[in-house]
């Protein structure tokens, strides 16, 4: 319980977020909404370290250590990709995953 | 209700209903901004959860980094008027089966666990002087080498993109 918050009520919330994001990223052809389901994929799992953090260790901060290093390659993954698809986009003029069936040019 | 459990039954009908919009719009700028939603409203569960600086950082690098990032990315790859084709249901089904099985099994299982500790929790805030000290501390608790670690890979990411989107000249 944190201040009448129970610990499910967070996990059932990250839950759900990483299953839509699942879908989204199996349903999904788009490169950037590809991306974007896996910002909430990598959000949810946040939402889970902190909570169990705060809930079971108050004293201790790694849950937010692991929350801000999971920021991080977030971060240097969405630069990453964002760099990759306007690179395909410049070559094939647009981004579906199903259009791009060749590796090298 | 107490007024955390409503803070966190907004927060939370945010995060779902906007996460839903996110992976089914058919509009990839509104997408954007529904994810933009939903990263807000998990800022603002780090702030009901007393993670101030986490939520800063959440605000900051999330709703104001990648999400700006993206949307640059769309407006340079798409035209905003442009509706994206719906996926076909040959795609949809299996995808909402994987989905919808794995919440399930999942939540049952939250459900079915007794989480049998029940420390009260302190509600002070996180102190940034601590956060400092354990990022650059190599004792025990002390976040050092990741913290080199993940600043070599942001340097290497940075490198890697400038390069990758650089206009080559054939």
């Amino acid at each position: 319980m944190f201040e009448g918050v129970p610990l499910t009520w967070f996990l059932i919330t990250g839950t759900i977020m990483f299953f839509v994001g699942i879908y989204g990223f199996l349903v999904r052809k788009n490169l950037i909404t590809i991306l974007m389901s896996t910002e909430l994929i990598l959000n949810s799992v946040n939402i889970n370290f902190v909570a169990f953090n705060k809930i079971l260790y108050p004293d201790h901060l790694e849950g937010m250590f692991f929350s801000i290093f999971i920021i991080a390659v977030a971060a240097a993954e969405a630069s990453m990709a964002i760099a990759i698809i306007i690179n395909i986009y410049r070559r094939l003029v647009n981004i579906d995953v199903e259009k791009m069936n060749e590796m090298k040019f | 209700m107490t007024p955390n459990q409503l803070m966190f039954a907004i927060f939370s009908a945010v995060i779902i209903v906007f996460s839903i919009l996110t992976v089914t719009s058919r509009r990839i700028l509104r997408a954007a901004t529904f994810l933009l939603f939903v990263l807000v409203a998990t800022g603002g569960m780090y702030f009901l959860l007393r993670f101030n600086f986490l939520a800063a950082i959440q605000l900051t690098l999330y709703a104001g980094g990648i999400v700006v990032l993206i949307i640059f990315s769309i407006l340079l790859t798409s035209h905003i008027a442009e509706k994206l084709e719906k996926p076909d249901l040959k795609k949809i089904i299996p995808a909402f089966l994987v989905a919808a099985g794995g919440a399930l099994i999942t939540i049952a299982t939250i459900l079915q666990h007794k989480f049998p500790v029940e420390i009260a929790s302190g509600s002070e805030r996180t102190n940034i002087r601590v956060i400092a000290k354990s990022l650059i501390s190599t004792e025990k608790f002390g976040y050092a080498l990741p913290f080199e670690v993940i600043s070599i890979l942001l340097l290497a990411a940075m490198v890697g993109a400038i390069i990758l989107a650089k206009k080559r000249k054939d």
